[in-house]
């Protein structure tokens, strides 16, 4: 069974996310800092007459922040809208969720993110689950 | 009740359409149990409906026929036809008096019993038609209301909101390009109406706060009853309107307070008997409207909160330190009782002290953006005040910047902003905390940019923000504007950081936040210590840590003044000093300020003036010499009947006058012609000196036995049948011993001192 599958670069890599997550692609521009947010926060941006919350994905794996910030994917999590920053969109393919490899090596938050695995033209790549991209209040206030 | 008259023939009508479907159904196949319940919770709401409205036509039909339904659902009854008709019948009839209470229609009561008899078991058919007809010539009165879920109107407010920021980024976007004058006369015409839209929207969320008033007389009469006492219940202004959401969350901290004024507030009728008031309690609630903001008022006429037992509970407890509590004002005190775990009284009952306690009446009240205040009468009763704003979504806000930053401040919390260019305002380092004094009133200041990290920020003014625990100020760079915002919550990870109460997108589409002033506080680690709460409570002489200007005074004895009130000390010419106007007066440069002397004024030669400020104006206090800085000590002994003395310090192993400056700017101080010397003529038994005394002290005279060296008096005082006093100048007023004597009764205080006062004056 295949599902769609958005491909992005995040953090420098190519990932796969799952198109029923994602509602839109937008250009960002504009971000309104947030003093004293977590890290992974980068900012709040307006998207056609709403406040999103931007998030450095690339911070949220244990990264660098993204630079520069062009483009991101709309998600909702928990009633609350979020930009999540990309480096860049390549499109959407209907591919086939495998299970993770056994015994991959990985670190920080991209073991708690990575929910599976898809296959692009031969180029194994990791499937994302946006939720855990976004911070939690509760993972901050511990 | 009409209200709730209204509400009711509304449902019936709604229920009664849906249910035609059910009865043509039910008719067809009178066994179909789904149908058969439809009917009997009809009939059955009805019935509940009709014994609270008081409406027993209605209720008696309704109740025959849910008895026979109950009937046919336990199986003692079938279904036939002759049945069914005859309960159609009376849901027809139930809808015909419905419309006929709602056009305010007579409607024959005949047809009822025959509509009742039709229902038993033995009835032939019942001759339903004689009645149809009647129906018939009844006018259906159109419907004036339609019922609404709350989620549908909640998501017309959503769009409304959205619809708000949708116009606000179309105005942006056409702005940025050079507009057609049609195109911007169409968009004002849809801001207009947006924002008119925008009224009438919130206004379909507005419920009448009565609906929040209906259940409090029971629940008061049932409270009272439970614990033996008799309570009257006034409510005024159940016609001001809020919105809905905001009634519901008003509920349980109102039901709670009025529980608690009930319980512990008002006192038992043997124990009001006593304190020498009714034997009935009164409890007062009062709603009003003041701009967008909504006053809720509770007051009994009880014990009120005692204070004292209050802090001893708060020390038992250890909420606070021994230091702490010792150098409370009297607001902060009253403020424990907002305390977690801390009541006003010993005795959990059932009816309130169930853990739950005013700190979570405050909580709530401060969640939804309002404040809560409370006005204490020791013994005469406690008056609860909730300030809320109208509705929900839409804050007033004021908006600053901060370097290259802006955000929101909640109006509501901000007491006044105050520019830092100004001389009420100075700025110091104490250690590595910042306070701000604003006119004699010393805050902890929080400077936005330190705290936020914003680089290159100036601060320029700032705002003072009110909290739960204490005011503070808030260092700004400028105010921008103030606007009203549709808020919305922040995501969790922003609302972790515990700064921010919500996020907004004002006119420019630049996101903004919502700074939350209680949360500033704490996460600049504020904790209102003592010391910068004993300045904010200027010129409070009692409390601790504080420090005072020692000098010696005119008359020789050596008194201090809280140093905050203090702007300077200079020395003037004695000349510059003149009795006009009735009281002394300085004439300095450019301008002339009152001044006050406890003694003799040198005439000649300088004097030294401490000049006094609270802000905003100033006086003049005329002394010897200054001396130096003291801190005073924690322990201030009170002074009674002293005018002008806020009570006795130990500086140095001396007793140092503290004066009341608070009386001095309040213009009690009196100046020294006012407190003049009582000589007074002693008898040996000592009545004068023990018991008279005291008194002309509190009335503000010197008193003495003998005069001294150069001393006049006023007025001698003695008692009718002592020896004739020795000559001394001044007018002798004789008191008697017995009521109705010749001279003034010994024992008659309010007499005597007007006798006094009154010699005094025609000797000044």
């Amino acid at each position: 069974m295949t599902e769609l599958f958005l491909i992005v670069s995040i953090a420098g890599r190519w990932v796969a996310l799952p198109a029923t997550e994602v509602k839109s692609a937008v250009d960002i521009s504009g971000i309104v800092a947030v003093p004293r947010a977590p890290a992974a926060v980068r900012g709040l941006a307006a998207l056609r007459s709403r406040v999103v919350t931007v998030i450095d994905t690339a911070v949220s794996l244990g990264g660098p922040p993204t630079e520069p910030v062009t483009r991101a994917v709309i998600a909702e999590v928990q009633g609350h809208h979020y930009a999540l920053l990309i480096d860049a969109l390549d499109d959407v393919f209907a591919l086939e969720r495998q299970p993770l490899s056994p015994g991959l090596g990985m670190e920080g938050q991209w073991t708690a993110c990575a929910t599976g695995i898809v296959e692009r033209e031969g180029e194994p790549l990791l499937v994302l689950d946006l939720s855990c991209l976004v911070p939690s209040g509760l993972a901050q206030a511990a | 009740m009409d209200d709730l008259l209204q509400e009711f023939i509304a449902e019936t009508r709604e229920t009664l359409e849906a249910l035609s479907g059910e009865i043509v159904l039910w008719e067809a196949s009178p066994a179909d149990r789904a149908r058969l319940d439809a009917i009997f919770r009809f009939v059955h709401t009805v019935k509940g409906s009709c014994s609270f409205l008081d409406l027993p036509r209605l209720g008696r039909l309704a109740h025959a026929a849910e008895d026979v339904l109950a009937a046919v659902r336990d199986g003692r009854r079938v279904p036939d036809t002759g049945l069914v008709s005859a309960v159609l019948a009376i849901v027809d009839r139930i809808g015909e008096l419905t419309e006929a209470i709602a056009g305010g229609l007579p409607l024959d009561g005949m047809a009822d019993d025959l509509l009742i008899a039709a229902l038993a078991e033995d009835a032939r058919p019942a001759t339903a038609a004689g009645t149809s007809d009647t129906a018939a010539a009844q006018a259906r009165v159109a419907a004036s209301s339609v019922r609404l879920g709350v989620d549908l109107l909640d998501r017309m407010m959503i769009g409304m909101s959205e619809m708000v920021l949708a116009r606000n980024e179309l105005a942006r976007r056409l702005r940025e390009h050079e507009l057609d004058p049609r195109v911007e006369g169409a968009l004002e015409r849809l801001s207009l109406t947006v924002g008119e839209m925008r009224d009438t929207v919130t206004r379909t969320r507005m419920q009448r706060i009565s609906a929040l008033f209906a259940a409090l007389p029971r629940m008061v009469r049932d409270t009272a009853t439970s614990l033996g006492k008799i309570v009257t219940l006034d409510i005024e202004g159940a016609d001001v309107e809020l919105d809905r959401e905001m009634i519901e969350l008003l509920r349980d901290p109102l039901v709670h307070i009025i529980r608690n004024a009930v319980d512990h507030g008002i006192e038992s009728p043997v124990e009001r008997r006593a304190a020498g008031k009714v034997e009935s309690g009164h409890l007062l609630v009062v709603a009003r409207q003041t701009g967008n903001q909504i006053v809720l008022e509770i007051g009994d006429d009880g014990r009120g909160i005692d204070v004292d037992r209050l802090v001893e509970k708060a020390r038992l407890a250890g909420l606070h330190s021994e230091r702490r509590l010792g150098s409370m004002s009297d607001g902060e005190r009253l403020d424990l009782i907002f305390e977690p775990g801390l009541s006003s009284r010993d005795a959990v009952t059932s009816i309130s002290g169930r853990g739950v306690g005013m700190d979570v009446v405050r909580a709530n009240i401060e969640r939804i953006g309002g404040r809560v205040a409370l006005r204490n009468r020791p013994g005469r009763g406690l008056t609860i005040e909730l300030q809320v704003p109208l509705t929900l979504s839409i804050i007033p806000t004021i908006l600053v910047a901060v370097g290259e930053q802006r955000f929101a401040l909640p109006r509501q919390s901000i007491e006044e902003i105050v520019a830092l260019r100004g001389h009420a305002v100075r700025v110091d380092a104490l250690g590595d905390a910042m306070v701000a004094t604003v006119r004699g009133r010393r805050l902890p200041m929080v400077e936005l940019d330190t705290l936020l990290g914003i680089p290159d920020a100036q601060i320029t003014a700032i705002a003072i923000v009110a909290t739960r625990d204490g005011h503070y100020a808030l260092g700004i760079g400028e105010v921008l504007d103030t606007e009203e915002l549709v808020v919305k919550p922040v995501a969790p990870a922003v609302m972790a950081s515990g700064l921010y109460a919500g996020q907004t997108l004002p006119d420019n589409g630049r996101p903004l936040l919502l700074l939350d002033g209680a949360g500033v506080a704490a996460a600049a680690g504020l904790r209102f210590m003592p010391a910068a709460q004993a300045a904010a409570t200027h010129a409070d002489a009692q409390i601790a840590g504080i420090t005072a200007l020692l000098f010696d005074d005119l008359d020789g004895m050596r008194r201090a003044v809280p140093l905050a009130a203090v702007d300077r000390v200079e020395t003037v010419s004695c000349g510059a000093v003149r009795r006009t106007g009735g009281r002394l007066h300085l004439s300095l440069e450019e301008t002339v300020i009152p001044v006050v002397a406890v003694g003799e004024l040198p005439m000649t030669g300088r004097v030294a003036v401490v000049r006094l400020t609270d802000g905003c104006s100033e006086y003049g206090y005329l002394v010897e010499e200054a001396q130096e800085i003291v801190a005073l000590p924690a322990e201030i002994a009170p002074a009674s009947g002293r005018p002008g003395i806020a009570g006795v310090a130990m500086i140095g192993g001396e007793q140092v006058e503290l004066i009341d400056v608070h009386a001095l700017f309040a213009g009690e101080l009196a100046p020294p012609a006012a407190r003049p010397l009582c000589l007074l003529q002693c008898d040996g038994s000592g009545w004068m000196e023990t018991f008279l005394r005291p008194v002309l002290e509190a009335a503000g005279y010197r008193c003495a036995t003998r005069l001294g060296e150069g001393e006049v008096a006023g007025v001698t005082l003695t008692l009718a049948d002592e020896a004739a006093p020795a000559a001394t100048g001044a007018p002798i007023l004789q008191l008697s011993r017995q009521p109705g004597a010749r001279g003034i009764y010994r024992y008659d205080r309010a007499a005597l001192i007007a006798a006094v006062a009154a010699t005094m004056e025609a000797r000044a």
